[in-house]
Order: C-alpha cells, then sequence, then structure tokens
C-alpha cells in the first residue's frame, strides 16, 4: 500500500503530551532483563585473553594446556573465526577486530577466548594460554601518526583521494574534500581572518551497561543470541556472516539497553561467543568487564584540525576552511569525512573547503558516539567564529544569526537546505534571559551551534488489534530513549484510542523484517513513519470489518475519533463502531485485525541546535563548574516533549563531560592508564547544573506529523559552548579538549 | 578460596600467620571487592574482622580516640567529640567514595592500602595519629605515617593486623582540616591533598603546626619547614604566601593519568595555604 509521508498540520491529541514511559516500572524495580540478565540451560562462561601490548606480531598461541584444564569447554583464535569476508575490507577490519588474526593492533585487543564451566576455570584458563609477540613500534598520537618516521601499522595502506598517489605506505587512509566556491579569492576580501589548530582526545560513550550477550550454536546449524545491541538485525547480519551462518536461522534478541549512544551499533565479543557456542556445543554468556569496555570497544577519534575563518568588518564571512584529522583506531573508516562534511553546516558560506583526512592509530577501532565526528569538528569551528566575532567586535549571538544558513542555503557539503532550524535557535538564544544574566568574579559564558544529519533508513512495524480491541505494536527499532512510550502514542493518535491501550515492544529478528539499527536519531522518525503506515492500513481492515458488519459499501464508512461511522442519508441511524466493537466480532468477519508497514523512510530533516552556557574557573587551581546550561533545539514535532528534553540534556551533559575531562590517556608503552570511571571522568550529577531546554518545532516536511530525530545533536554544541565560555572565563583561549584544570593552569602561565 | 571470620584477633592472626601469602583482610572491602573482580586477582584466603569484639566502636580512652579497624568512615561523622576534636580527620575519611561508599569503607583500610592518593592518610599523618598493631610475634602501636612505605606496600609483618587508630586528644585551641583537589564534584580520587593542624596561643598567633601533604608522592609528605614558617605568626599575607612556595617546593608528584608535576606542585601550595587559613580559624573556635 502506498504511503504519503508528507508533512499535514493538524490538530494532534496524544502527541505532544508526557505520559508515563510502559518500560519505567521494570528498570526501577530490577526487573528489566539488560545483557547480562539473562540465561540458558547448561550454559558456560567466556572470558577474552586481550593483548597487552599497543603493536605486536603474534608469533605463536598456544591453548593446549588450557584446553586440558578441567571444566574447559572450548578455546578459540582467529583460526576458529576463519576468514568469510571475501574482499569486504570493512567486514575484514570487524572480523580482525573481533579477534587479532596477525598482528595485535592495540592495548585491549583480543587474540584468544575461553568457555568454561564457571568464571574460576574460565580465568584459569587464560594464564595457561602462551601467546609469543614480537613487540613492534607504536604510535597513538594523530599527528604524530602522519610523521614520516612513524611506525606504519598497515603496510598495504596508500592513501587514497590525493593524486598523485603517493608511492610508500602511510598511516593516512585516504583524504575527502568538501565545498563550494573560491576559499583564496574569499580571504582576500575578508578584513579579519583567524587562524588556529585544535585539538580534542578520545572519548567513549560511557554506557553504564557493559556489553554482554549469550550465544547459542546448535548442531542443526541454527542458532539464537540473546545481547544487548542498538541493533539486532544488524547484528544479526554481521555475526552470520562472519561465521558463515544463514541469516534467517540466526535469531537475535535484542536486551533492555543500559545506553548505547552509537557504541553498540558495532559487534565486538558477540561473534567470539558464536563461535565458542559452535565449538563447545552449548550456550556461552560473554559479559565484558568495564576495564575490556574501555580497552576495546568503541571510542571517538582523537582529532587534530586547523581552522581558517575570515570576515569583513561588518561580520560577513567571505571564506572559511578547515583540515580534519581524525584517528580511525587500527583499520581505515571514514570518521574525518564525517566531520568534514558537518563543520560549517550551520553557515550559509560562498566560498568553503574541508579536508578530512583519516588516521591509523595503535587504539581501539573507532565507533559511532552520538552524532559522531561532528562535536570536534564544531569545537574548532565554533571557536574560531567566537574569535573572530571578538576580533571585528560583533557580538557572537549577531555575527552567527548574520551568517547562517537558511532554507535555500546550499550546505557545505552539497545539499540545498529545505526549512530548518539554525536560525530560529539563534534567535531565541538571544532573546533567552540566560544570555543577559549577570555574571560574577570569574564567570565567563560561551555559546556555540551545532548540527547533525539524520538518518531514516528501512524499517517494518506491526500493529495487531487484540480481541478486546487493545493493540500490541512491535517495532524492529531498539527502545534506547523512550521510543515505546511515543510510538503508543502515535499509534493511539492515529486509531483514535487511548495511550494505555497500545503496548509497545521491541520484536527479535524472527518476528520481524529487516529494520536498521536505532542510530542517525532514527528511531522515533523511521518508527513513527512505519506506524502510522501500520495504523492506517489496519484503519482501512477494521473499515472493511465494519462493511461486513453493518452490510453496507466499505466507501461509505468514515474513520473517525477512534470509531467507524457510516456516512450518508441511508446509514443514519447506525451507532458507530469502536475498534474494541470491530475487535470482538472479528473472528467472524474473516480474523486477526492487523496493519503492517515495510517502508525506507526518507527525509530525515537536518538538525541544528544552539547551547548557552556559563562557567566559573578557579584562577588558582583551574577547576572548572559550570554554573549555568541552556539548550535550543528544533526537534520538528517533539511527540513526547519530557523525552525530547531528555534528550537535550543527556547530549549536553555528555558534551559537558568531553569538554572537560573525559580523555583516554596512554602510557608511553602505548597501555591506556584509565581504563575505569574512577580515572576517566564522566560527569556525576553534582557536577552539573540543572539544563535547562528550549524545544522549537519547525516541521520536517517529510513526515506526517512533522518529526525530526533529536537524539544527537545535542552533543555537537557543548565542547564548544564550554570552551568559549572558560576562555571568557580566563581571558585565554582553550584550544585542547578536555580543558582540564592542569590545561588550564598552564595556559593561565604561559600567558603570564 | 576460604572466606573465616574469626570472633577474636588472636583467631585472626593465627588464621593469617597459617596463610602468610595470598590472605587477605576484609573489612569495608571497598578495595578488597574490586580487586576481586579482576582477572588477575588469586587469593587463597580472606578474613573478615568484623565480628571481633571492638573492631567496628570508637572508644574514647587516656590515650585519646581508639577507632576499631572496622567502624565504617560514616561513622566518624556521627561522633560528636571526635568531630569537634579532629574535623580535619572527618572531614577526610567523608570524601572518599560515595555515601554508600563511605558507610563500608574504613580509615585503616584506606592506611593498610597505602594508596598514595588515600584521603584520610594526610589527615591522619597531621594530627600525629597512631596505629595498634596485633601480630604473631605481639603487639606494638606505631606512627600511622609509618605504616605505608611506598605504593601498596606496608611495613606489616606477615600475619600482623591493626586493630585500631588512635588520635590523640587535641590541646587547646587547634584546629584541623582537609583540602584535595579533584577535577569532579565527588566520587573521585586526590589529585593533591593537604591536611594542615595547627594550636594557637592566647594571642592568637600559631604556636604549633604540622602540616602533610598527599598525593604528590609515594608516601605522605610531612614538610617540618614549611609548618615552622607559621609558628609565631597570625597567617598573615606574607607568612601564607611563603607558606604556599615551601609546601609546593616540598612536592615530589610525577605526571600521571590524574595530573602533571607543575600542576600538582602548584596547587598543594594553593591548597595547603587555604587549609591553613580553615585550621586556624577552627582552632580560633575551639576552648
Amino acid at each position: 500500500m502506498s504511503f504519503d509521508a508528507s508533512y499535514n498540520e493538524k490538530e494532534l491529541n496524544a502527541v505532544g503530551t508526557r505520559p508515563v514511559r510502559p518500560d519505567g516500572v521494570d528498570k526501577v524495580t530490577g526487573r528489566a532483563r539488560y545483557g547480562a540478565d539473562y540465561n540458558m540451560p547448561g550454559q558456560l562462561v567466556a572470558r577474552v585473553l586481550r593483548s597487552p601490548h599497543a603493536h605486536a606480531r603474534i608469533l605463536r598461541i598456544d591453548t593446549s594446556q588450557a584446553e586440558a584444564l578441567k571444566g574447559v569447554k572450548a578455546v578459540v583464535t582467529a583460526a576458529d573465526l576463519p576468514d568469510l569476508t571475501d574482499g569486504d575490507a570493512s567486514l575484514f577490519a570487524i572480523l580482525d577486530n573481533c579477534m587479532a588474526r596477525t598482528k595485535a593492533l592495540y592495548d585491549g585487543h583480543a587474540v584468544a577466548a575461553v568457555a568454561a564451566i564457571d568464571v574460576h576455570v574460565a580465568r584459569k584458563a587464560l594464564k595457561l594460554i602462551e601467546v609469543d609477540y614480537e613487540v613492534l613500534p607504536h604510535v597513538v598520537d594523530v599527528d604524530l601518526a602522519m610523521a614520516p618516521d612513524a611506525p606504519v601499522l598497515d603496510e598495504t595502506i596508500i592513501t587514497k583521494g590525493v593524486t598523485p598517489a603517493p608511492d610508500a605506505p602511510s598511516n593516512v587512509f585516504a583524504h575527502s574534500e568538501f565545498g563550494h566556491g573560491d576559499v583564496a579569492a574569499g580571504f582576500a576580501k575578508a578584513d579579519e581572518i583567524v587562524e588556529r589548530t585544535f585539538k580534542t582526545e578520545q572519548t567513549h560513550q560511557g554506557y553504564i551497561e557493559p556489553h554482554a550477550c549469550v550465544a547459542s550454536c546448535n548442531s542443526d546449524g541454527s542458532a539464537e543470541m540473546w545481547v544487548c545491541t542498538q541493533g539486532p538485525f544488524v547484528y544479526r547480519q554481521v555475526c552470520a556472516d562472519l561465521l558463515g551462518l544463514e541469516v534467517s536461522k540466526l535469531k537475535v534478541t535484542s536486551s533492555e539497553i543500559g545506553g548505547g549512544f552509537g557504541g553498540k551499533t558495532h559487534v565486538w565479543a558477540e561473534p567470539v561467543a558464536l563461535a565458542l557456542s559452535r565449538k563447545a556445543g552449548r550456550p556461552v554468556k560473554l559479559v565484558m568487564s568495564r576495564n575490556e569496555v574501555f580497552r576495546a570497544s568503541g571510542p571517538t577519534s582523537a582529532t587534530s584540525i586547523d581552522v581558517k575563518i575570515g570576515a569583513t568588518k561588518d561580520g560577513t564571512i567571505t571564506a572559511a576552511e578547515a583540515t580534519l584529522r581524525y584517528t580511525s583506531g587500527p583499520y581505515p573508516d571514514t570518521w574525518a569525512e564525517t566531520g568534514a562534511m558537518t563543520a560549517f553546516a550551520c553557515y550559509d558560506l560562498e566560498n568553503v573547503k574541508t579536508v578530512g583526512i583519516e588516521v591509523l592509530v595503535n587504539r581501539p577501532k573507532v565507533a559511532a558516539y552520538r552524532a559522531p565526528s561532528a562535536p570536534m569538528a564544531a569545537f574548532a569551528v565554533e571557536s574560531a567564529i567566537d574569535s573572530l566575532a571578538h576580533k571585528i567586535g560583533i557580538d557572537a549571538v549577531d555575527f552567527r544569526i548574520k551568517n547562517a544558513a537558511r532554507e535555500g542555503t546550499r550546505s557545505s557539503y552539497g545539499p540545498v537546505y529545505g526549512p530548518i532550524g539554525i536560525g530560529p535557535t539563534l534567535e531565541a538564544a538571544k532573546a533567552h534571559a540566560h544570555m543577559s544574566a549577570p555574571l560574577g568574579k570569574n564567570q565567563g559564558r560561551g555559546m556555540a551551534c551545532g548540527f547533525w544529519f539524520n538518518f531514516g533508513g528501512q524499517t517494518c512495524t506491526d500493529l495487531n488489534i487484540s480481541a478486546d480491541g487493545t493493540v500490541t505494536l512491535s517495532v524492529g527499532t531498539v527502545d534506547v530513549g523512550g521510543s515505546r512510550a511515543s510510538l503508543s502514542m502515535i499509534a493511539a493518535e492515529e486509531l483514535g484510542i487511548a495511550y494505555e491501550d497500545v503496548k509497545a515492544g521491541v520484536a527479535d529478528t524472527a518476528s520481524l523484517g529487516y529494520n536498521d539499527m536505532t542510530d542517525g536519531s532514527r528511531g522515533t522518525f523511521s518508527s513513527s513513519m512505519a506506524t502510522i503506515s501500520a495504523a492506517r492500513n489496519a484503519i482501512a481492515v477494521m473499515k472493511q470489518r465494519a462493511a461486513l458488519m453493518w452490510d453496507i459499501p466499505v466507501e461509505d464508512i468514515e474513520w473517525k475519533d477512534g470509531q467507524a461511522h457510516a456516512v450518508g442519508a441511508s446509514h443514519d441511524n447506525l451507532a458507530p463502531l469502536s475498534v474494541k466493537d470491530i475487535a470482538a466480532k472479528a473472528g467472524n468477519t474473516g480474523g486477526p485485525i492487523a496493519g503492517h508497514s515495510e517502508l525506507v523512510a526518507d527525509g530525515a530533516g537536518v538538525s541544528f541546535g544552539t547551547h548557552i552556557c556559563d562557567v566559573e574557573v578557579d584562577p588558582e587551581t583551574g577547576a572548572t563548574r559550570v554554573i549555568r546550561y541552556t539548550v535550543i533545539q528544533d526537534a520538528g514535532k517533539a511527540v513526547h516533549p519530557a523525552y525530547v528534553e531528555g534528550q537535550y540534556q543527556g547530549g549536553a551533559a555528555q558534551g559537558i563531560g568531553w569538554a572537560l575531562n573525559e580523555e583516554y590517556i596512554y602510557g608511553e608503552d602505548g597501555r591506556l592508564q584509565n581504563a575505569g570511571f574512577l580515572d576517566y571522568r564522566i560527569p556525576v550529577c553534582s557536577d552539573l547544573p540543572m539544563i535547562d531546554t528550549q524545544i522549537l518545532e519547525i516541521p520536517n516536511p517529510n513526515h506526517p506529523y512533522g518529526v525530526r530525530g533529536v537524539g544527537e545533536t545535542s552533543i555537537v554544541p557543548p565542547l564548544a559552548a564550554v570552551a568559549n565560555a572558560v576562555s571568557d572565563a580566563v581571558g585565554v583561549r582553550m584550544t585542547h579538549v578536555p580543558i582540564s584544570p592542569p590545561r588550564i593552569l598552564a595556559a593561565l602561565k604561559a600567558q603570564r | 578460596m576460604r572466606y573465616e571470620r574469626p570472633e577474636t584477633l588472636e583467631d585472626a592472626v593465627g588464621l593469617l600467620s597459617a596463610t602468610p601469602e595470598r590472605s587477605h583482610i576484609l573489612a569495608g572491602g571497598t578495595d578488597l571487592l574490586v580487586r576481586m573482580k579482576n582477572d588477575d586477582f588469586d587469593a587463597d584466603l580472606v578474613v573478615d574482622i568484623k565480628r571481633i569484639a571492638g573492631m567496628g566502636e570508637i572508644a574514647r580512652t587516656d590515650a585519646g580516640f581508639v577507632i576499631g579497624a572496622a567502624v565504617p568512615c560514616a561513622k566518624l561523622a556521627e561522633d560528636a567529640a571526635l568531630v569537634a576534636a579532629w574535623p580535619g580527620v572527618v572531614e577526610a575519611a567523608n570524601l572518599i567514595g560515595s555515601t554508600q561508599i563511605q558507610s563500608r569503607c574504613t580509615m585503616t583500610g584506606n592506611l593498610c592500602n597505602a594508596g598514595p592518593a588515600a584521603d584520610s592518610v594526610p589527615a591522619l599523618v597531621a594530627v600525629d595519629a597512631r596505629v595498634k598493631i596485633v601480630g604473631p610475634e605481639g603487639n606494638r602501636i606505631i606512627p600511622a605515617r609509618d605504616v605505608p612505605v611506598g605504593p601498596g606496600q606496608t611495613s606489616l609483618a606477615p600475619g600482623e593486623i591493626v586493630a585500631a587508630i588512635v588520635l590523640p586528644e587535641p590541646a587547646p585551641q587547634t584546629g584541623s582540616a582537609y583540602l584535595r583537589f579533584i577535577p569532579r564534584t565527588e566520587m573521585d580520587i586526590a589529585v593533591v591533598g593537604t591536611a594542615v593542624v595547627l594550636t594557637r596561643d592566647a594571642d592568637g598567633t600559631v604556636a604549633s603546626a604540622r602540616v602533610a601533604l598527599g598525593a604528590v608522592g609515594p608516601r605522605v609528605i610531612v614538610p617540618d619547614d614549611a609548618a615552622q614558617m607559621l609558628v609565631g605568626t597570625t597567617l598573615d599575607d606574607d607568612t601564607l604566601a611563603r607558606f604556599e612556595a615551601a609546601c609546593s617546593d616540598a612536592a615530589t608528584p610525577i605526571d600521571d593519568k590524574r595530573g602533571t608535576v607543575a600542576f600538582r606542585k602548584e596547587v598543594a601550595g594553593v591548597l595547603a595555604r587555604r587549609a591553613a587559613k580553615i585550621a586556624y580559624d577552627r582552632a580560633g573556635e575551639t576552648q
């Protein structure tokens, strides 16, 4: 059935309210089942042996003693995960990252794994595995990795995207370039130019729940896996590809999820758990420790970014240029390319050029983290914009308003924008009381803007109407931020029934068609589109059933306020039929009533936000406190405003942590020094003020209710907003994130 | 691994003496339980001392405040006499971890864990606390300062247990204070910790002072030269500036994941100065 997804302004009843979430009781009473809360009969415990070296050739692995230990049921190495990737480089990188094949490429890289009857035996077995390493020189810093004398991680890599192609291998996988106009001519017209280099350190998503799964391979070639993931269908595909399973014979069920933020869109140890189960012939539970989570899963890129922006005295930007160097871990990837696309996306620029440079280093394979790659680019650009505003003596908000992108602007990464929210968020910031509140001693204020693309993708939803008229909604996007509530609201809105009569759940891969994962802020955007479509399909069925019940033509039936109405003079005396009435008779009118939807949710509207931050800095210690913080962002249409606010606050909190304290710290030996929450400092509650939010609603023309994704944009501006605030408070431009107390004191000292 | 819960110190010493290697004492367990989760942790014996009489008590004797080895830090804050006598010790002990951790963790554990960044240790050293040790060769009393000998290393012999920490009765007009630097607001570990104890004369000048610096060396540093600068003064600005510089100079930190040498030296001086002022003010409030 064709589905028209275009925006149609109408009064909404359920959408825009703030009901209690359906998963809340289970979560607060401890009944919700997360990755580690599932068990199977005969289940074994897995532990993974990891490289202590940042870069080493694996000369020999002897597992015989471990295999001989009583209680050990399987030991696997790369030999048990044969290469089935058939030349697919990105799939090979996933395979090699799950289990090192010829070289350990970072501290924490898996080299072997055991499955045993309990954790004590498994630990003992790890110590009995002998690995001979040839330790190789390593490099972890983005700039040092590009130096001519840097140890090269992969001798087959010749930089792509440069002409002529280099003749020697290096750690630079690729260059990518975006922009339009003539930047040299633009800079020639500028009255003032700011040119500066910025650095950001590597951060982790910091989800509280570690990666966990239970894998079970059967002798008939079927398998199942319970796992904490943002995308069961994607995990199923990747695991099936890596293990040579038939996709439909692997059933993946997603657990409740204790945070993902992009880090659970990639597989880590799940293929290893399946390989262990296949070899042992028993189910295997694998739960990563916090140390393993930090050392071997999901960090962002570390970056080094050059920015140059020029403007005339009246505040018009004449040219903007950036070179963005991003680490990708030890495998090729495209994180710098994404940074290069987003860097100047907030602005309407005549001349703009960005170059992204992908750099391999001996650190864990980089994973998506909430608007991946955008926060670092925004930090550099928004810091430079701030400096330039000061230099030409124009208010920082007015400067941004003057140059903001608008409908019809050709974006720096190519496409021409439709209706967008950057201008309105800036105007709202200018008018916000926060902007004019007085500041005290040692306090400073900063603001910054941010952009994210958002994504739609493949989506599939089933809506089943029960005999009592209540509704079961099965969605294929994992609920990471309250989407079961928002999707229930959407179903209630379309059907015209009460929110409480809809029960939404996340389906396993055997129960629903393929869905892309919950990433790109797509969960509510895409699944709500599919839910609207499924509900409309169910309404069409119910109209047919009502026609049968009344014995009138279906054309004479109209659906309104959750009821079938017979329209036309001849049917005036027919009382409307509710969903309950129709459902009760379903057995006699053609069987179960359902609405299904399979679609590609195109047209995810781009998203913009503006943040304002006040800090107080102790000039004697560099201690920084965020004392006030405001997020203003366009939601298109806020389905459940409380959860939209939660997304705004959560992104800001993570961004503040990144700005002030979070970083991967490596020793001279290339080993991670702070693989735990004690020394990898995410903010605690008392570190943050109540984060104020303001939701703007500029409808997305490509969604029936105008919805845009809201999950990611909120982490884009904070690095720059905090940096601009600290720079304002201490009077020195801070160019290295995190802006930790030692960096602040060092900057103050350098100025004295 | 064996878990034992003896009811006397003699039994505990006997158990530990019989298993001198790979044995651990459990009180609050806030360090030990975390270590036990590591893949490389091995132990043959854990001796829980919480059932031993007196371990969970604070007693006021002629020697001063005798704090049993299993007294959780939160309990220190509930003892009004102790808070009045040594606020610097109580505030240091109650900066450790979270509220939940404070209701389990002990000062003796903090001392015997021998972490250079332990919060309560500089405070104990500044008040010149003693510890009561029982062991297979008999009992002894030594300064708290002499328990940790290096990161993770103590002077305790195999089979020995710290049974109690003893804080002396403060002299009249004595004040104490502890300040630490952490990048967050709580649930963190000291990048620098500074404890100051000082006693005023009737005219308001400082009669005696003792300073201890934590997290800026492998052991707590006691910069007596710096402390002496305060004696005979009322903490005028010049004195405090010289004191601050002397404390910075006395610090011998390393560059690590928690801070740089330059940062730690500078902040050691800043916090020592601030702690001295608090201790001085507190000394003026006591009788």
